[in-house]
């Protein structure tokens, strides 16, 4: 197996997550659609040197990861392509914001220091619960949930593609990575020399497909309706989750609740 | 059941694949389209099924291929894509072969009954809760004709439905091809398959109708064979 080939692996194995059972799984995915959002909506209005406030709301995707039965390793060995990427945003903010924050002991902790950890941490939360979110519901739910929520036929079915076209891209560049490599043995990577056909050739090949995988949708009936994905009803349940965590993530925002434990525990 | 009349069609302008192309299939016939690679045999597959528009008039069961008709002629129609990864999208094969019932408001037990009902008649019951991405190629040439199947369509087309495949999945291929009761579209340049599956040939040639006549006939004339780029089946050779 080759690395595109691991990848497509990891890709079906997300479909494996999303199709288990469990009472995060057995919930309504317009009620998870929901709270994600409004989970990431909290975590990206903290102020960037909000470091305390933010850390509370870490307690959410452990407690998913938890009801979920979703293994934590798999979710950060599943994003540590972009993780990296997330973490580098901030990566620059101790070096223009220097001003002393706050004092640990007798170290003075910078802002941009300070900025840039709630930078990570929201960046790693965001992604976490996107995580999270894919791998407790079935695409074709969230698809279905989306337009329930009256999002437009079009780009529900642009994100379904989407999904299904990453799939499709990995399976080609897959077969040409090999395709290259028996030509062209002992080589680390893809020579830059060959970086424009290459990926003009992936473009071309995966859009075709792409353009088959949809015919074969059309064909057999798809009118982006979504009848057949296996949609659970939202219930008084689902309701009671959703006002709950509105609730707990509307109070972490606007109470500072790290702070008051804090002094209380000093006190 | 499915007429081209004078059909005409091209991808890019003067470079014409299809030209005057004109045949009628009725209800029950198991008609193989053979050609050379190009011929247009695919082309022909997807203006019936109104992927592709063109000139002339196609029709299926006197209802033109047109825009808005399209879903009710899909619905008769069951396509089996030559490459059968581009066919199956769903996680497992179940849910793939109830995408197409449900699509169409067949009920959800309805559905599923269907799929037991034609993975029995395949043989392939244990390939129900199986993942696409972890069969096997021949594994899942059956399970996309079985996706098809699960539609109850009158007439199933397959684009080259043999390529790609080791002898004795072929074969089991080929098995079911023959006991299905439908009307029947095949293309192919493997002729010993559509010698095995078809009772009519419609060889296509340059965009034209070469020849269009009975299977026996055909598949056994050496000269309007090999004047079209292709070979007597290998059970003719010796
Ligand atoms: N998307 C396309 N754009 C341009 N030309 C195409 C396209 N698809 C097929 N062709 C051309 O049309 C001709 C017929 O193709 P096709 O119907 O796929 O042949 P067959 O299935 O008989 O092998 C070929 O010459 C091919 O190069
Ligand atoms: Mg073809």
């Amino acid at each position: 197996m080759n690395k595109m080939e691991k990848a497509l692996h990891e890709l079906g194995e997300m479909d494996d997550l999303a199709a288990r059972s469990s009472p995060i799984h057995d919930m309504s995915a317009t009620a998870k659609l929901l709270t994600t959002i409004a989970y990431i909506v909290t975590v990206v209005s903290f102020d960037k040197y909000d470091l305390s406030g933010l850390i509370p709301l870490v307690l959410w995707p452990v407690l998913l990861f938890q009801l979920g039965g979703i293994p934590v390793r798999t979710c950060f060995y599943k994003l540590r392509i972009v993780l990296p990427l997330v973490m580098a945003v901030g990566l620059f903010n101790p070096i223009f914001d220097r001003a002393p924050l706050l004092f640990l002991g007798s170290v003075a902790v910078s802002g941009g220091v300070v900025s840039m950890l709630t930078l990570m941490l929201k960046g790693v939360l965001c992604l976490m619960a996107s995580f999270l979110l894919m791998a407790t519901t079935p695409i074709d739910c969230l698809c279905a949930s989306l337009r329930t929520l009256r999002v437009p036929k079009t780009l529900v079915t642009l994100l379904l593609l989407t999904y299904r076209y990453v799939g499709v891209m990995t399976e080609e560049l897959a077969i040409m990575t090999d395709a290259y490599h028996l030509r062209a043995p002992g080589q680390k990577g893809i020579h830059v020399s060959a970086w424009g056909s290459f990926l003009g050739q992936l473009l071309l090949r995966s859009m075709d497909r792409a353009q088959e995988l949809y015919a074969s949708m059309l064909l057999r009936g798809y009118h982006e309706h979504f009848h057949y994905a296996p949609v659970k009803p939202f219930t008084a349940k689902d309701a009671a989750y959703l006002a709950v965590c509105l609730g707990v993530f509307a109070l972490l925002r606007f109470v500072p609740v790290a702070a008051l434990l804090g002094g209380a525990l000093v006190r | 059941m499915i007429e081209f009349e004078n059909v005409s069609f091209s991808y890019e302008k003067d470079r014409p694949v299809l030209r005057d192309v004109s045949f009628r299939i009725e209800t029950g016939e198991a008609v193989g389209l053979i050609g050379a690679n190009g011929a247009g045999k695919s082309t022909v597959m997807k203006l019936l099924l109104g992927l592709l528009s063109g000139e002339g008039r196609i029709a299926v069961d006197g209802v033109e291929v047109r825009k808005e008709n399209l879903r009710e002629i899909r619905r008769k129609l069951g396509f089996v894509l030559q490459n059968s990864d581009n066919q199956m999208f769903m996680p497992t094969v179940c849910e793939d072969m109830m995408f197409g019932p449900l699509n169409y408001m067949v009920s959800r037990e309805q559905a599923e009954k269907k799929v037991d009902e034609v993975l029995a008649q395949l043989g392939l019951t244990e390939l129900k809760y199986r993942h696409n991405h972890r069969i096997s190629g021949g594994e899942k040439r059956m399970a996309a004709i079985a996706t098809i199947l699960a539609m109850e369509p009158e007439a199933v087309l397959m684009d080259e439905p043999s390529s790609a495949l080791d002898p004795c999945n072929r074969r089991l291929v080929i098995n079911v091809i023959r006991s299905l009761p439908q009307t029947k579209l095949i293309t192919s340049h493997d002729l010993d398959m559509i010698w095995d599956t078809c009772s009519r040939v419609i060889l296509l040639s340059g965009g034209r109708v070469a020849a269009d006549g009975p299977a026996r006939e055909i598949l056994r004339d050496r000269e309007l064979l090999e004047k079209h780029r292709m070979e007597l089946p290998l059970r003719f050779q010796s």
